[in-house]
């Protein structure tokens, strides 16, 4: 630590408790000491002082044992002459201001002016947190960048938040400098703000800096399995998985240092365009702490190298850039220059395998008019056939490849893209065309990030564009015969047909004791990961985390337990989990990483069970929130009458088969019902239950919010439940 | 002589000025009247171990090249050497002893004028120990360790337990190869005597390997226990200041110099002297108050736990009493010139011995008894503020003050390298490991005046610093190094070079740390097994790019500690050659073969900056082994880099 930086952190940190001291005891006098306070829908309290000291802050008075915990802290200030050592009295000062930050912002939350204003989001929930949580579990995005201030002008903050997208980071922002933002100046330089295109702009104060920091903790807590107060664990955790570091634009002020202390304590380096002092001894980060006066134009450069962040851009030949962050980037109609499908007109997208001599590898082919032949806002059709062929290709990988086009678009700036198959619908922006962006593009996009991600299991790639009416819808039906033929396939697909499962261990560098057992009837609980993809991604790299197990002996059918899958599931999890049943939520059930997509719960006096989906943040009949479900499901324990599972398993006839199937389903959001309806419908019809009526015997948040209402409920409606065994 | 011939340090040039305007005598004027000092005595070659000698052997291969038991000068010597270790190794291990007891009665008794200072460390220490802690009272852990701590010196069956848990364990495998793996601390110390005695064994290496036993005892034992049981009871030291060297007495106050090596009466001195009631005492016979400073080791003990100053090193004992304003100087162990006796006769100045161990003519005896500690210390304070107003004739204070920052311990470098959340060591190892700090040396021991006074530890320290070796210090090296300044933080920036010069701004430390008295010499060795558990610079301590030094060593400890240290794996160079030179295949195996038993040798270098030329190419030597000298690119981590990060 520099001496100036530490005491200017020091001091800086003084400043901030003696807010936090201000603002609570004003907190306390308006809403009184038992006042509750939070931080909107989370499972982990005021996060970086919950996973740091293992205080649970439920109401104001809480707040009084933490600022004796800042004040314990809190070291003397530097003296001018023969101090004493101060790296870690500064750290500790670092860590004292984030906690005494995090008390200004909740009682922000309670006596104003509220942190979520305008463009300033605030707290991110639980429910963003698993959802942008896998990206840093599954390496989509490396790290975040916490911008503290406002860069010089807007062009040059729309320049480094270009920059930091296309090169997977989130940006989070905080703070102001010269009366401005970060956030503002890109809002003024109409760029797209929010989770979706990873510009999350928390506050204009540094104290919101702490949404960053609570976010690194918060993962730590969800998928690393650390405990609540295992600060070591916790920041370490940090340091060596989430690879985020600070950019400081702007004048550096005390308590802008005071905050950067803290982050030092994750390793997380300041990296600023002033010319402050410089920390270039290493140890607390991996690399630089400080490193201060660099050129806007190279700061992000330098702040990946100072991180030690090593980030593989796809070069491609497009107008546009591609990243994952722009994956979330909408196109309004206004901004839109032509859109294709959707309804609109007549479009599709398929991939197909042929045979190595039938492709010629980057060969981009457009039949038809291009872009060019319509006036901006204007419609076209589309037919996109991907053809690939590779020694390892299967036809079995079809739909996982082309699954792999939605993602590929929508990641390129100007471009968007939902659906699939036939019901495919893009768009292109103004600036896109602007920029020169043509039909072949997209083939030479597919083309490039095809070899890019599939290079081992794909040798040659080409890609036809088609735009002409006929010619798509004569195309589109040899398209559809396909899509049948492997619906017909996979729906077919059983976990008898397979004597192959396969593991998924993705998330083991964040959860290290969870090992998931993906099957046919079983996908990933993340949703991501069908055992077809799982297949695809072994053969792609058969070294990596989904590994194929030749289930052995069958021990138990009901509940679904095999020897060799028992004892692939001791050895990777590390000898803590003994058995693992494919089938129950009661008998060995799997464990879970984090990444759920739902949580399964028994509702005891129902005789059944509910599910919560990671979306619905409102109270569930069992008393907690998704959030802190998710706190007692997941870290890799096996809780019996707890799992975390994909959307699509409840959809499986092998769905919890050992407690009787989703007969036991007596409460689901109404959000779920509406997403699975389709297929749930269908299965319900299978089993006997009667379809739409079954669906209507369920539970939602509009019939019933306690346990008491749901067996209310279902009584009145008459739901199976009541003729099944108990489950326990 | 030219006072500016005998000492560097600036107080000691003026009172040596003062010495001989008054014509009294110092240990400088009684090394010139012992010259030429004894040919046979420098070179090891005298054996009087039996009353058929004394025996010598002849260097220059005329005469006799045995003894008449037919000891040749490899023998001799050897006996001579090891016999050097069983002092020393006695001398820190019975002060270790002596810790203990004062640690068993303040953990049996209420009453006691001790108690545990620090229960955090003494959970650590006990757990090294095997100790239960979970869920146990701190009087019942004490109480275990208190047993288990003083079965380390006498016990009759297995090997020391502290050297077992605490050096890393590829030392302890060299050790075990060698069979020199310490069995009890008194053990190996009388195991000397034996094998020394007429008629025991000859081969010079197999009583080399009992000197390298014992000196391990004493390192890993002995001096080990000291120091953790002198943290736990008195507290242990914090990064605290200090002022340095004669201008810290004063002339106004009642001044106490305590003088010696252990804490355990100086550390209730420093604390009735706060007594309002002596205080005020003071004041009515006309002082301003009383002013409790150290000399040598005690001075260490104090200074790291309370901050208070220390008047000088081993050679201004004789200085700081010829000062005139010392009321007593009360001394317990070790490093003590009987010359204070006669010389405390010629001022007012009480010289007061308190250990039956340690009694000198010329000097009252108040025997300190551990159970009436702060009575007796009371009655002494009491004594000095009577004997203020016997003051004769002029007071001769030289103005001569510096600060410094001392109380760095092998656990609070966690601290101060990570604070609270992040404490590790592993901001050092990185700053080694990327070159910003080349290596590590220890520079410690005492005075000597065949080199001029403080003018090899300061020559060597600086030298050092400026290639970027970073320095800690114990014992009067440190005390040398404080009054020169280097102990302050800013000396980071005007002696270092740049890579280490950033290290310390980094960590608002000085470039070189004061880790304590001579028995904290332990510190150094817990310092380095920590460095190796980091992870990083090798499996052993013999891997570390670090060195040792005494560069005016005088005492029979240093050889112990010098000895323990080579036996640790560290390259040690002293100024004066150990007393060897006349038996050429003892040299060869000290100062090379050696280091092939346990990766560490002897070098003996009179000029300081030559040692510390020596020590920095071992140190490189090190870098280059350790592969850490190739100039690396950045590692930048994608995914799968970072997934196989551990998190632990």
């Amino acid at each position: 630590m520099s001496k100036i930086i530490a005491s200017a952190a020091i001091r800086g940190a003084h400043k901030i408790a003696k807010q936090a001291e201000d603002i609570l005891s004003r907190a306390i006098k308006e809403k009184g000491k038992d006042c509750k306070v939070e931080f909107p829908n989370t499972g982990y309290y005021i996060p970086i002082i919950y996973s740091m000291t293992g205080i649970a802050v439920e109401k104001l008075a809480d707040f009084e044992d933490v600022m004796k915990e800042i004040k314990d802290l809190l070291p003397g200030l530097v003296d001018d002459e023969l101090w004493t050592p101060y790296l870690g009295p500064t750290l500790d000062a670092g860590m004292a201001t984030l906690f005494a930050e995090e008390i200004i912002e909740a009682c922000k939350y309670l006596i104003g002016p509220n942190p979520v204003d305008g463009i300033w989001l605030g707290a991110a929930d639980d429910v963003i947190l698993r959802e942008r949580g896998i990206q840093f579990v599954d390496g989509t995005a490396p790290g975040f960048a916490a911008v503290a201030g406002a860069a010089p002008d807007v062009e040059t903050a729309v320049n480094i938040a270009r920059k930091l997208q296309e090169r997977c980071l989130y940006v989070f922002m905080s703070a102001h400098h010269n009366g401005t933002t970060f956030a503002e100046q890109l809002a003024s330089g109409g760029v797209q703000l929010g989770w979706e295109t990873r510009l999350v702009p928390f506050g204009r104060e540094i104290t919101s800096a702490i949404y960053s920091l609570g976010f690194a903790s918060r993962a730590a807590l969800s998928f690393g399995g650390v405990k609540a107060g295992d600060y070591r664990r916790n920041l370490l955790y940090n340091k060596n998985r989430i690879f985020a570091f600070v950019l400081a634009l702007g004048k550096v002020t005390d308590e802008w240092y005071a905050t950067a202390a803290g982050a030092i304590n994750y390793g997380f380096p300041t990296i600023a365009d002033s010319d402050i002092p410089e920390i270039l001894p290493t140890g607390i980060c991996t690399y630089e702490h400080v490193v201060s006066n660099i050129p806007h134009s190279e700061i992000v450069e330098k702040a990946i190298e100072v991180r030690g962040l090593k980030i593989k851009v796809a070069k491609i030949d497009i107008p546009v850039a591609h990243s994952p962050a722009f994956e979330g980037e909408r196109i309004r109609k206004e901004e839109m220059y032509c859109e294709f499908g959707g309804q609109k007109t007549v479009s599709f997208e398929w991939l197909r395998m042929r045979e190595i001599g039938e492709v010629e590898d980057g060969k981009v082919e457009v039949e038809g008019p291009d872009v060019d032949s319509v006036e901006a806002g204007g419609k076209m059709p589309l037919g996109i056939v991907v053809e690939v062929a590779g020694r390892k290709m299967q036809t079995d990988f079809e739909p996982v490849l082309e699954r792999q086009i939605h993602t590929f678009m929508n990641e390129a700036q100007g471009l968007w893209h939902m659906g699939q198959r036939d019901l495919n619908w893009v768009r292109i922006s103004k600036d896109a065309a602007k920029a020169g962006f043509k039909l072949e593009h997209i083939g030479k996009l597919l083309h490039a990030m095809y070899h890019e991600q599939y290079s081992s299991i794909l040798d040659k790639v080409q890609v036809k564009i088609y735009t002409d009416e006929k010619q798509v819808a004569a195309l589109r039906e040899q398209a559809h015969a396909v899509y049948a033929e492997r619906d017909a396939r996979l729906a077919g697909m059983t976990d008898e047909d397979v004597g192959t499962f396969y593991s998924c261990t993705l998330c083991q560098s964040f959860a290290p004791n969870h090992v998931c057992i993906v099957s046919p009837e079983r996908p990933g609980l993340c949703g991501a990961y069908s055992w077809l993809d799982c297949r695809a991604a072994y053969e792609i790299v058969p070294t990596g985390p989904n590994q194929p197990i030749s289930k052995g002996n069958c021990i138990e059918p009901t509940i679904g337990q095999w020897d060799k899958i028992n004892a692939f599931v001791l050895k990777t999890s590390g000898g803590n989990v003994e058995r693992m049943s494919q089938y129950s939520m009661i008998t060995d059930p799997m464990t879970s990483c984090g990444c759920f997509e739902c949580i399964s719960a028994v509702l005891p006096s129902t005789g059944g069970i509910m599910i919560v989906n990671r979306e619905f943040a409102e109270m569930t009949p069992c008393g907690m929130k998704f959030s802190t479900l998710a706190g007692t499901v997941g870290g890799g324990n096996q809780t019996p009458g707890f799992i975390g599972h994909s959307k699509h398993y409840i959809n499986s006839r092998k769905f919890i088969g050992a407690e009787g199937g989703i007969r036991r389903i007596v409460w689901m959001p109404t959000m779920l019902k509406e997403e699975i309806k389709d297929t749930f419908v269908r299965r319900a019809e299978e089993f006997g239950l009667g379809g739409e009526e079954f669906l209507a015997r369920i539970a939602d948040e509009t019939t019933a919010a306690t346990e008491e209402e749901t067996l209310e409920f279902i009584t009145k409606a008459g739901h199976p439940v009541s003729s099944l065994e108990p489950m326990f | 002589m030219d006072p500016k011939q005998r000492s560097s340090d600036k107080a000691a040039q003026e009172m040596l000025k003062h010495v001989n305007e008054t014509g009294l005598e110092t240990a400088w004027d009684r090394f010139e009247q012992q010259e030429p000092q004894c040919g046979f005595g420098k070179l090891g070659l005298c054996c009087r171990n039996c009353s058929m000698g004394p025996c010598r052997i002849d260097p220059f291969e005329d005469g006799p090249q045995e003894g008449i038991c037919g000891a040749n000068a490899d023998t001799i010597a050897a006996r001579n050497l090891v016999r050097m270790i069983a002092a020393g190794a006695a001398a820190h291990s019975d002060h270790g002893r002596d810790i203990a007891h004062t640690f068993k009665m303040a953990v049996e008794s209420d009453s006691c004028d001790y108690m545990i200072k620090d229960e955090l460390k003494l959970r650590e220490v006990a757990a090294r120990y095997d100790i239960k802690i979970e869920g146990r009272e701190t009087k019942e852990i004490a109480a275990d360790l208190s047993d288990a701590v003083m079965a380390e010196f006498g016990k009759q069956e297995g090997t020391l337990v502290s050297a077992a848990a605490y050096p890393p364990p590829a030392r302890q495998k060299v050790w075990e190869k060698l069979g020199v793996t310490p069995r009890s601390i008194d053990r190996e110390i009388v195991e000397i005597m034996h094998r020394t005695h007429i008629g025991v064994g000859s081969d010079y290496k197999n009583l080399v390997k009992q000197g390298i036993r014992a000196s391990l005892a004493d390192g890993w034992g002995g001096s080990l226990i000291a120091t953790e049981l002198s943290d736990i009871l008195f507290g242990s030291p914090w990064p605290i200041r200090f002022g340095a060297n004669l201008g810290v007495l004063d002339e106004k106050q009642v001044n106490i110099v305590v003088h010696g090596h252990e804490p355990s009466l100086s550390d209730i001195i420093v604390a009735v002297s706060q007594e309002p009631e002596l205080i005020k005492m003071s004041k009515d016979k006309g002082a301003e108050g009383i002013n409790i400073v150290g000399m040598c080791c005690t001075a260490n003990e104090i200074l790291m736990r309370h901050g208070i100053p220390v008047a000088g090193n081993f050679l201004q004992q004789e200085l700081a009493l010829m000062t005139g304003a010392v009321e007593v100087m009360l001394v317990d162990v070790q490093c003590i010139m009987p010359a204070l006796g006669s010389l405390s006769n010629c001022f007012h100045t009480k010289l007061i011995t308190t250990s039956p161990k340690c009694k000198i003519a010329g000097a009252e005896h108040i025997e300190f008894e551990e159970d009436r500690a702060a009575e007796i210390a009371r009655q002494i304070v009491k004594l000095a503020i009577e004997n203020f107003a016997n003051r004769q004739g002029k007071v001769k204070i030289p103005n001569v003050t510096e600060h410094g920052i001392a109380g760095f311990t092998t656990e609070n470098i966690f601290y101060h390298l990570g604070g609270r959340f992040r404490a590790s060591y592993r901001p050092l190892n990185d700053n080694i490991i990327n070159g910003r700090i080349r290596g590590a040396a220890g520079v410690v021991g005492c005075n000597n005046p065949k080199q001029m006074h403080d003018y090899g530890h300061l020559t060597m320290i600086k030298e050092l610093i400026k290639n970027d070796v970073l320095v800690v210090s114990t014992g009067c090296s440190a005390i040398a190094a404080g009054k020169a300044g280097l102990m302050r933080p800013e000396a980071a920036a005007k002696y270092c070079g740049k890579g280490l010069a950033e290290v310390c701004e980094t960590v608002g430390i000085p470039p070189v740390l004061h880790v304590g008295s001579c028995v904290d010499n332990s510190r150094i060795l817990t310092v380095l097994a920590n460095v190796v558990a980091e992870g990083g610079l090798g499996e052993d301590i013999s891997d570390l790019p670090v060195a040792g030094a005494a560069p005016e060593w005088m005492s029979e400890k240093a050889v112990s500690i010098g000895m323990y240290f080579v036996a640790s794996g560290v390259f040690t160079v002293i100024a004066e050659p150990l007393p060897v030179l006349g038996a050429p295949n003892l040299t060869r195996y000290l100062t090379d073969e050696i280091e092939k038993d346990l990766g560490g040798k002897w070098a003996f270098e009179r000029d300081p900056i030559k040692a510390a030329g020596m020590m920095i190419e071992h140190i490189e030597s090190k870098r280059d082994a350790l592969g850490i000298n190739v100039e690396k690119e950045r590692k930048l981590y994608d995914m799968e880099d970072r997934r196989a990060l551990v998190v632990e």
